[in-house]
C-alpha cells in the first residue's frame, strides 16, 4: 500500500492536474504542511504528513477514530501546544508564515485560524455578548462598531433572522443547532482567514445538520474551511477536497468527486464503501 | 486504480453484501432471458417459425417487467445505502446495463416481427444466410458481455468491443448484398426489406453488447470509455 509508512507529497497543483472543474489560477495555497510528525509522548500520532490546503475551498479530513484527523486539524491553530508531552516536527505554513516559529503570537494565530468544536460551547452570556466577545478582548468597545459586527456575523452564520429580536437573551436558551451557528458567528466576528470545524454537526439533529452544511457552503466564499467529520456523506456533500487518513498516515488526498467515485487507494475504497480491510 | 473488483462482499454490513449480490444476480438472470429471446428470434426467422416468433413477441413484456423491477431495486439501494466508489459504479452500471438488455429484447422482438411477416410470404428470400451469420456473431457478443460482467473480466469486455467493429463491417456488406438482390428481383423488395430491418436490429444489438462491455470497464477501472475510444 503506497500510503502506508511513507510520506506522500500531496499538493494542490498535483491534485489540480487531475481535476477538471477548477482552473489552475483559481486555486491558491492557504495552508502548507511539510513532513509533519507529531508525537504524544512515545506514541507517534502523525507520520510524515504532506498536504496543501487551498484557499477559500472546503477540505474534509475523513478516517476512522484514532487516525489522526483531529490531531492534524488542531495543529493548524496550535491547539496541541496545550497537550502535555506533545512534540511536533516539520512545518506548517499559513501563507508564508511558519506557524510554529517562536516569534508567532499564538493568540493572533488563533484569531486568524478560528475553531469550532463538536459540542456547541457558547459562553453563559447573552447572544450579543457571545458574538461581541472577540472584539471586546481586542479592546473594541464602540457600540456602533459592535452592533455592526454582531449583525454581520449573525447574518453570516444564518442566525440573524432567528435571534434579532432577542439579542440580549442568554445564549444558553438557544437550541443546539442555533448554539452551533452562534459559535460560528462568534468565530467569524474576528474575521479569521481559516475556519477549523471539528465534527461541527455530529451532536445535531438532521435539519440543524443541513443548516450547518448550507452555512459551510456560503462561508467558503470568504473563508478557507477545514472540516473533520465521521459522516462520510457529509464530507461528500460539503467538501471540495477530501483527505483520507489512517493510522497517522495521509493515505489519499484528492478532489472529493474522485475520492467518492474512484479512489486510487484500496484502503480509501474499503473505508468509504464500508468494508473491512 | 482498483484493477480487481472482487465479489461485492466484505462489507461490514452483511445485508449490503446480500443486496448488491442479489441485484447483480437478477441482472444476469435478465441477461439470460434476453439471450434466449435473441436466440429464438433468430431461429424463428431463419426457419420461418411464426409460432416461435409470436412467443418471442409475447415474452418481451417479461423483459420489460424485469427492467422496471431491477431499476427499482437499484433506486432503493441508492436511497438507503448511499453507495460510494466501486459499489456506486456497480449500481450505475447495472442501471445502464438493464436498459441495454431491455433494448436487445425490443430488437429481438422486431426480428420476430419480421419472421412473422416473412412466414406469411411463404418462402425465405436470398440473404437469410447473412442473418444467420451476423446473428451468431451478435449472440456471441451478448453472451460474452454478460459473462465478462459476471467475472469482471476486462479483457473479455475489450474483446467484445472489438467484435462490434467486425459486426458493423459484415452488416455493411450484407446491406450491399441486399441492394443487389433487390435490383435482381424487384418483385420481392418487400421481403428483402424485412430482412434489411432484421439485419438492422442485429447491428443495433451488437451496439448494445458493446455498451455493456463499456459499463464493465467503468465498474472495474472507474474510467468512462464511451465515445472517446478505449483506454486500454
Amino acid at each position: 500500500m503506497s500510503g502506508q509508512g511513507e510520506a506522500r507529497n500531496v499538493d494542490v497543483s498535483q491534485v489540480l492536474r487531475k481535476s477538471t472543474g477548477d482552473s489552475a489560477d483559481s486555486l491558491e495555497e492557504c495552508l502548507a504542511v511539510r513532513d509533519l510528525d507529531l508525537y504524544y509522548g512515545d506514541k507517534q500520532a502523525l507520520k510524515g504528513i504532506n498536504l496543501s490546503i487551498p484557499r477559500q475551498r472546503v477540505t474534509a479530513f475523513i478516517g476512522p477514530s484514532g487516525c489522526g484527523k483531529s490531531t492534524l486539524l488542531r495543529c493548524f491553530n496550535r491547539m496541541n501546544d496545550l497537550v502535555d508531552g506533545c512534540v511536533i516536527d516539520g512545518t506548517i505554513a499559513l501563507h508564508d508564515m511558519d506557524i510554529y516559529q517562536k516569534s508567532v503570537d499564538v493568540a493572533d494565530l488563533r484569531r486568524r485560524v478560528g475553531m469550532v468544536f463538536q459540542k456547541p460551547n457558547p459562553f453563559p452570556k447573552s447572544i450579543y455578548e457571545n458574538v461581541a466577545y472577540g472584539l471586546r478582548i481586542q479592546g473594541v468597545n464602540k457600540r456602533r462598531i459592535l452592533d455592526e459586527v454582531v449583525e454581520k456575523s449573525l447574518r453570516a452564520a444564518a442566525l440573524w433572522d432567528e435571534v434579532k429580536d432577542r439579542l440580549h437573551d442568554s445564549a444558553l436558551g438557544l437550541s443546539g443547532g442555533q448554539q452551533q451557528r452562534l459559535v460560528i458567528a462568534r468565530t467569524v466576528a474576528v474575521e479569521p482567514e481559516v475556519l477549523l470545524l471539528d465534527e461541527p454537526a455530529s451532536a445535531l439533529d438532521p435539519i440543524s445538520t443541513l443548516k450547518i452544511e448550507e452555512l459551510i457552503n456560503q462561508l467558503k466564499t470568504n473563508y478557507t474551511i477545514v472540516i473533520v467529520t465521521h459522516n462520510m456523506q457529509q464530507a461528500a456533500r460539503v467538501s471540495d477536497f477530501t483527505a483520507f487518513m489512517y493510522l497517522g498516515n495521509m493515505v489519499e488526498y484528492d478532489k472529493t468527486d474522485n475520492i467518492f467515485t474512484n479512489p486510487a487507494e484500496k484502503q480509501t475504497e474499503d473505508y468509504i464503501t464500508g468494508r473491512y480491510g | 486504480m482498483i484493477q480487481e473488483v472482487e465479489s461485492h462482499s466484505h462489507h461490514i454490513s452483511r445485508q449490503f453484501n446480500i443486496e448488491l449480490e442479489d441485484v447483480k444476480t437478477r441482472m444476469l438472470e435478465m441477461g439470460g432471458k434476453v439471450e434466449k429471446q435473441l436466440h429464438d428470434a433468430i431461429n424463428s426467422l431463419v426457419s420461418l417459425d411464426s409460432e416461435l416468433a409470436q412467443r418471442v413477441r409475447d415474452d418481451d413484456n417479461l423483459i420489460d417487467t424485469l427492467e422496471v423491477s431491477i431499476d427499482g431495486q437499484c433506486s432503493r439501494i441508492l436511497a438507503r445505502r448511499q453507495p460510494a466508489a466501486s459499489d456506486l459504479r456497480l449500481i450505475l452500471a447495472i442501471i445502464k446495463t438493464i436498459r441495454d438488455l431491455e433494448r436487445i429484447g425490443d430488437e429481438s422482438s422486431k426480428i420476430a416481427k419480421m419472421a412473422i411477416r416473412l412466414s406469411q410470404d411463404g418462402d425465405l428470400p436470398k440473404g437469410s444466410g447473412e442473418i444467420q451469420h451476423i446473428g451468431e456473431l451478435v449472440r456471441h457478443m451478448v453472451h460474452n458481455a454478460l459473462d465478462a460482467f459476471a467475472r469482471y473480466d476486462t479483457d473479455s469486455a475489450v474483446a467484445v468491443t472489438d467484435e462490434d467493429e467486425d459486426v458493423d463491417e459484415q452488416y455493411s456488406a450484407a446491406i450491399r448484398a441486399m441492394i443487389d438482390c433487390m435490383q435482381e428481383e424487384p418483385a420481392k423488395i418487400d421481403s428483402f426489406l424485412n430482412l434489411v430491418w432484421a439485419l438492422r436490429a442485429l447491428e443495433r444489438i451488437g451496439d448494445h453488447a458493446k455498451n455493456i462491455s463499456e459499463h464493465i470497464l467503468y465498474v472495474v477501472r472507474g474510467t468512462d470509455v464511451r465515445h472517446g475510444g478505449l483506454n486500454r
